[in-house]
């Protein structure tokens, strides 16, 4: 952080008490001033819960609950992005394909999943898809289509992000050089071998911290599982919340922890995603001359 | 005679509504050395594409070491045939085109390991004699990125010559280089020239080399084989002014 203060010359023409203060005011570092504004944000917050009788007791009772919650978060993140990975890998495969089936799927793919709430597609594969086995499939198959809440939720949203994953992806696979393809063509090597041994590794580090963006997103989206009417086992913070807060009256206190929860965990993994950036920008650079 | 190791016929090549090369016909023999020169945009590089390849000839028929083919559509038996003949072909671009995520060592083992699918350790004992070759066998864990273009070249042909290849082909390889590193590139090259017997086919306006090493010097012009001859017989007198003149640009 820049001190904004230093390098401004105090105008000479100021007298008296408004003089002092510009020069008290000047010796403040800005990050001591934004950490001031921080502060008298949180005091007026704090006013504003109390005088709407705010129930500190309760909070403090089941906010452990709630903060429980962050473990399904991250699971549910974990498993959608690795599920998103693999299919923004194959999109992308797909997208970059002289093959007409592979670039018409991946493209019918990104477009659908892109192109519709994520919020819809989530039901879409809770209530719609069972009805559409039901009407293709045998009994016994079709049931294989009803999921619980939870899955239904994951597949949804690694479906989504792995949408949007496959520009990334296909940006990253254009971004290689093609002199590199070139050069393993000429040593003998299959688009296979060319795709696994050379662009991909190369690609993979152009598209590593964006994924992590995605990743930190995809915390925040997967709150939307609740909606699908998951059960307490599978509640992330914003389901147990709802729960907790419905039956006591208590959705501001619930609701604010959940949301404190979200902030917490898109804060931790913000500062892993910010170490992994400097680290991969680091890359093959050049420490030392030959 | 013997067979030529490099036998082209009738080899077009278009882009779109440009023609490039408008008929190449050319034999190259076993251990020849072949230097094309010519002005730019005149089809050196996509001569080059074209024998291993890189580039789809419109019309025409390569062969290479005995593996033909032709142009045409892009079948799975044919691009069996393009991989064949790629096999005995090693090629050295202008940008070296390193892979940077891989060591030295790694670049040179990768094709020998993947694509003859031969044994790690015959791989690394051949790998890192051709890099006491080129004169860079104490960078052999070091990746590209911390060697200089010079050295990155030579490691280059070094990856090329891991495959066993009858045929090098290079596409102005000096030409990216600071001046005082076109020397180690061009003495490896001649090495392997002289003491490999190598049939090599080198686009270059370094016309020292061509007078060293060359066997044979063509002339591309507007994508035909405008005049060849032995590298005595074009420094002394081109036959076509137009030959003449480029030569006395050059030199
Ligand atoms: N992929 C391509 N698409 C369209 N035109 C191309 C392509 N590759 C080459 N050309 C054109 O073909 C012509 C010959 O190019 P080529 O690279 O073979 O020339 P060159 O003799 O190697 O020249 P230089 O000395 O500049 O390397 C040029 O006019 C070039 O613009
Ligand atoms: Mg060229």
């Amino acid at each position: 952080m820049t001190n904004k203060a230093d390098g401004e010359a105090v105008p000479q023409t100021r007298h008296g008490l408004a003089h002092s203060l510009e020069v008290a005011s000047l010796r403040v570092p800005f990050r001591v001033k934004v950490a001031l504004v921080w502060a008298v944000i949180a005091v007026l917050l704090a006013v504003a819960f109390t005088r709407s009788g705010f129930d500190v007791e309760w909070m403090i009772e089941k906010a452990p609950a709630i903060v429980k919650g962050a473990w399904v978060t991250v699971l549910f993140s974990v498993i959608a992005i690795t599920g998103a990975t693999l299919l923004a890998l194959l999109g992308a495969l797909g997208r970059v394909s002289r093959n007409p089936i592979a670039y018409g799927v991946s493209g019918f793919y990104t477009s659908f999943f892109r192109g519709t709430p994520l919020i819809v597609q989530l039901f879409l594969w809770y209530l719609a898809l069972p009805q559409l086995a039901q009407g293709l499939l045998p009994q016994e198959y079709a049931q294989w289509f009803i999921w619980p809440a939870q899955v239904a939720g994951i597949v949804g949203i690694a479906f989504n992000y792995g949408a949007y994953m496959t520009e990334i992806f296909r940006s990253g696979i254009e971004a290689v050089p093609h002199g590199q393809s070139e050069a393993a063509e000429a040593l003998g090597m299959s688009y296979r071998q060319r795709m696994r041994r050379v662009v991909l590794p190369q690609a993979a580090r152009i598209v590593i911290p964006p994924t992590g963006n995605e990743f930190i997103a995809m915390i925040k989206d997967t709150a939307l599982i609740g909606l699908l009417g998951t059960t307490l086992l599978w509640a992330d913070p914003f389901r147990v919340a709802q729960l907790t807060g419905k039956a006591d009256f208590r959705n501001l206190e619930a609701l604010i922890v959940a949301a404190l929860v979200y902030w917490g965990l898109t804060g931790i993994f913000s500062f892993f995603q910010r170490k992994l950036e400097t680290r991969m920008s680091k890359g093959y650079v050049r420490t030392v001359p030959a | 005679m013997t067979e030529p190791m490099i036998r082209v016929r009738g080899l077009h090549k278009s882009f779109g509504a440009l023609e490039v090369l408008k008929g190449i016909d050319i034999d190259i023999h076993p251990g020849e050395v072949v230097v094309l020169f010519g002005r730019s945009g005149s089809g050196k590089s996509t001569f080059l594409r074209c024998v291993n390849f890189l580039e789809e000839p419109t019309t025409g028929s390569v062969e290479v070491a005995g593996v033909e083919v032709s142009a045409g559509p892009p079948t799975r038996q044919r691009k069996s045939a393009i991989r064949d003949l790629r096999i005995r072909c090693g090629m050295v671009f202008q940008q070296f085109n390193l892979f940077p995520h891989m060591t030295v060592i790694e670049n040179v083992m990768e094709a020998p390991l993947r694509v003859k699918g031969e044994s790690t350790a015959d791989v690394r004992d051949r790998a890192l004699a051709l890099l006491v070759d080129v004169g860079l066998d104490d960078k052999a864990d070091e990746h590209p990125i911390r060697l200089s273009g010079g050295q990155q070249q030579r490691v280059a042909i070094a990856r090329a010559l891991a495959m066993q290849p009858q045929v090098m082909l290079f596409d102005e390889p000096t030409s990216a280089l600071d001046p005082e590193l076109i020397h180690e590139v061009l003495a490896v090259m001649k090495r392997l020239a002289e003491t490999h017997s190598t049939t090599m086919v080198v686009v270059t306006h370094e016309m020292g080399f061509a007078r060293e090493v060359a066997d044979r010097m063509c002339f591309f012009h507007e994508g035909i084989i405008f005049e060849q001859g032995t590298p005595a017989e074009m420094f002394a007198q081109a036959r076509e002014p137009e030959t003449q003149r480029f030569l006395d640009a050059v030199i």
